[in-house]
C-alpha cells in the first residue's frame, strides 16, 4: 500500500476509546452521525482539522478501552486513513485493519511530525516519509497487509469467498 | 515443544501444525456473543461478507444488555433490531427481564467451558479466561466474521504468568488482585500476551473473585486473562457446562514473556484512582475524599460475592445523606438470589436503589450519570475522564466492600472502620 496524507496529530500516551467516542452516543449506526461525536471527551477542535486524506499520529496505547468499532468508523468516514503511533491498544488496532484503515508503528516519525506534516507511505518497502524525512517503520505481518488492501476485511471476505 | 495454556487452546482451534507467538491465525469459535450495540452493526456487515445466516446458530449467543431497558427511541430501535435478528437466526437470545448483562448470563448458563474459544463483540469479554476460555473481545467487523464464518484472525499472544501466593487479608478481594497487577504492568503492559494467572493462591479463589480479576485483564492491554480450569472450575460447571471440555495447563517449560509474583500476605486494599485504572493507590492515601455516588455492579462485580459483601457494610446501617447507591445484580438469576437471600431489602431500607441489570452507568449510558464535579466509587472496570457522566466527573474503582463503606461514610473510608478488624 502506498499513500500520502496530512497529519494531525494527537499528543498523550493511553488515549481510550470513551474519550474518543463518549458512550453516550453509541446508540449510533450511520458514520456519518458517528463523525458529529468523534473526540467528543477529547478535543471535539479535532474535527475541523479532519480534511482530505489525513493520517493521525498518535503516541503510545492510543485507542485503549472499549471495542467499540464507532471510533475508527467516525475516522474513516471523516477522511482518516492511516495512523502511525509509537503503539495501538489491541482492539483498536484491528478494527482500524478491519476498515481497511493502514495502522503503521513508528515512534521515530511521531517524534517529529506535526500537525500539517505531509507523510507518504509505503507499506511494501516498509518506509514512512515526514515532509521528506525517511524513517523505517514495524513490520506488518503479510495478513493484516492483504486485509488493508482489499480495502477491510468484509472485501477481504467477500474476495475470500468469491461472492 | 511446549506451549501455553493460550497457545494450546489456540492451537486446537487453528487448524495449524503449530503456533509461536507472532504468528497470524484463523481460530474457530465455540460461542460468538453480541450485545445491543455490537450487534446492529454486524448484521449488514456479515451479509455484505455474502452471508445470510450465521454459521452455527447453537454456537451464536445475543445478550441486549447496554442501553437495557430502552433509554430511548434510538436504543429501543436497536434492541428491537437485535430481538428480530435473533428470532429470524434462530440463535439464543437473553432479552430483558430473562437475562442480564452478557458476561454474567454466558457465565451463569453454562456457555463458557475451559479451552474453549468466545468471540465477544465486548471487550470485557476477557472476563471468560475466568473459567479457562480464550475469551477476547472483539469489534462489529470481526463479529460479523465470526458469525458468517465461524471465525476471527488472530495474532498467537505471548503469555505473562502472575502467581499468586499466600492469604488475602480481610477486605482484600479479586478487585484488588487485578488492581495490583495493573499497577505493577501498567495500562498497556500486557498488550500481545494474555496474563495467566497460577500460584498456590488460586485454589482459594472462587469463580466471583477470577471473574473480577479476568475482566480486567483488557485494562491491562491484554487479550484475555486465563485461569486454567480446576476442582473450583469444575464445581462450577457440574450440571451447567453446555459443551464438553478437556481443562489444560501449560506445559512446565513453556516460553513466557514475564513472570509476576504477587504476595497476598502483603497485598491492601487497592483503588484505582482517577482517571485511569493503571492509577493504584492503596485505599490508605485517599480516606476521606467526599463521595457522591456508589455503584455497585458491571460485567464481573455485580455478583452474589459483591452483593453479600456490600450487604455486610449496609445491614443495620443507612446511606450518607450526602451520597447515592445503586446496586446493579448482574443478571436475573443473582438478583432473585439476592431477593431471596433478603440482600435487596438491606440494600433499599439502607436507602440504595437497586436496578435492573444493565451494563447501565458503568458506561455512561444510563440509569445514574455523573455530574461535572461529582465523585463516584464503583466496582466496576473503567475510570476514565467523562467514563460515567460528565467530562468533570471522577471515579475511583474499588471493591464492593470499599464501596459499601463509602456509601454509609459519604467519603471514601477503610471497610474496617465501619466493620470492625474482621478475622476473615
Amino acid at each position: 500500500v502506498i499513500l500520502r496524507a496530512s497529519a494531525v496529530r494527537i499528543e498523550g500516551d493511553d488515549i481510550d476509546t470513551d474519550v474518543l467516542y463518549p458512550g453516550p452516543f453509541l446508540n449510533i449506526e450511520d458514520p456519518e452521525q458517528m463523525r458529529e461525536h468523534l473526540f467528543e471527551g477529547l478535543d471535539p477542535g479535532l474535527r475541523d482539522l479532519l480534511v482530505g486524506d489525513t493520517a493521525l499520529v498518535v503516541d503510545h496505547n492510543f485507542g485503549s478501552g472499549s471495542s467499540r468499532e464507532h471510533v475508527p468508523q467516525a475516522m474513516r468516514a471523516s477522511g482518516v486513513r492511516c495512523l502511525v503511533g509509537a503503539s495501538f491498544a489491541r482492539i483498536f488496532h484491528r478494527n482500524c485493519v478491519n476498515l481497511g484503515l493502514l495502522v503503521v508503528l513508528c515512534p521515530e516519525a511521531v517524534a517529529v511530525a506535526r500537525t500539517g506534516s505531509e507523510l507518504e507511505i509505503d507499506s511494501d518497502a516498509g518506509r514512512l516519509e515526514v515532509d521528506g524525512q525517511a524513517f523505517a517503520i514495524r513490520p506488518i505481518p503479510s495478513f493484516l497487509l492483504d486485509v488493508i488492501e482489499a480495502g477491510g476485511l468484509v472485501e477481504a471476505a467477500r474476495r475470500r469467498s468469491g461472492a | 515443544m511446549a506451549h501455553t495454556l493460550a497457545e494450546k487452546i489456540l492451537l486446537s482451534h487453528a487448524g495449524v501444525d503449530d503456533v509461536v507467538p507472532g504468528d497470524v491465525v484463523n481460530v474457530r469459535c465455540d460461542v460468538v456473543m453480541l450485545n445491543d450495540i455490537s450487534g446492529p452493526l454486524a448484521f449488514q456487515t456479515m451479509q455484505r461478507m455474502g452471508a445470510d445466516r450465521v454459521f452455527d446458530r447453537e454456537r451464536v449467543v445475543v445478550v441486549p444488555d447496554h442501553f437495557i431497558p430502552a433509554k430511548d427511541a434510538r436504543s429501543a430501535e436497536l434492541q428491537k433490531r437485535v430481538r428480530d435478528w435473533a428470532e429470524a437466526q434462530g440463535v439464543a437470545l437473553y432479552d430483558q427481564g430473562r437475562g442480564g448483562i452478557e458476561h454474567a448470563v454466558l457465565v451463569e448458563e453454562g456457555w463458557i467451558v475451559p479451552g474453549s474459544v468466545v468471540a465477544g463483540g465486548d471487550s470485557h469479554t476477557c472476563t471468560h479466561g475466568a473459567l479457562g476460555a480464550f475469551g477476547t473481545g472483539l469489534g462489529s467487523t470481526d463479529v460479523a466474521h465470526c458469525l458468517a464464518f465461524g471465525e476471527f484472525w488472530q495474532v498467537v499472544p505471548e503469555t505473562i504468568e502472575v502467581v499468586l501466593r499466600g492469604t488475602r487479608a480481610p477486605f482484600v478481594e479479586g478487585k484488588d488482585v487485578v488492581l495490583a497487577v495493573i499497577d505493577r504492568i501498567g495500562v498497556s503492559g500486557g498488550t500481545g500476551a494474555v496474563l495467566e494467572f497460577g500460584g498456590p493462591a488460586v485454589a482459594s479463589l472462587g469463580i466471583d473473585e477470577r471473574l473480577a480479576i479476568a475482566n480486567m485483564a483488557v485494562e491491562a492491554g491484554s487479550e484475555t486473562g486465563l485461569f486454567a480450569g480446576d476442582e473450583v472450575t469444575d464445581a462450577y460447571l457440574a450440571g451447567r457446562a453446555r459443551l464438553p471440555y478437556v481443562a489444560e495447563r501449560s506445559d512446565p517449560g513453556a516460553a513466557m514473556r514475564d513472570r509476576l509474583e504477587i504476595d497476598l500476605d502483603a497485598l491492601p486494599t487497592l483503588v484505582a484512582a482517577p482517571s485511569s485504572p493503571g492509577n493504584v493507590k492503596p485505599l490508605a492515601d485517599v480516606l476521606g475524599e467526599p463521595v457522591h455516588q456508589v455503584y455497585v455492579g458491571n460485567c464481573a462485580n455485580g455478583t452474589m460475592s459483591d452483593l453479600r459483601q456490600l450487604a455486610e457494610v449496609l445491614r443495620g446501617r443507612s446511606v450518607h445523606p450526602r451520597t447515592r447507591l445503586i446496586v446493579v445484580p448482574a443478571s436475573r438469576t443473582i438478583w432473585r438470589e439476592a431477593l431471596h437471600e433478603g440482600l435487596l431489602d438491606v440494600f433499599s431500607e439502607a436507602g440504595a436503589i437497586v436496578s435492573t441489570p444493565t451494563c447501565g452507568a458503568c458506561f455512561g449510558g444510563s440509569n445514574g450519570i455523573l455530574a461535572a464535579g461529582e465523585t463516584a466509587v464503583a466496582t466496576t472496570n473503567r475510570n476514565f475522564r467523562g467514563r460515567m457522566g460528565a467530562a468533570g466527573s471522577q471515579v475511583y474503582l474499588a471493591n464492593a466492600y470499599v464501596a459499601g463503606a463509602a456509601a454509609v461514610a459519604g467519603e471514601l473510608a477503610d471497610p474496617a472502620s465501619i466493620l470492625g478488624a474482621v478475622t476473615a
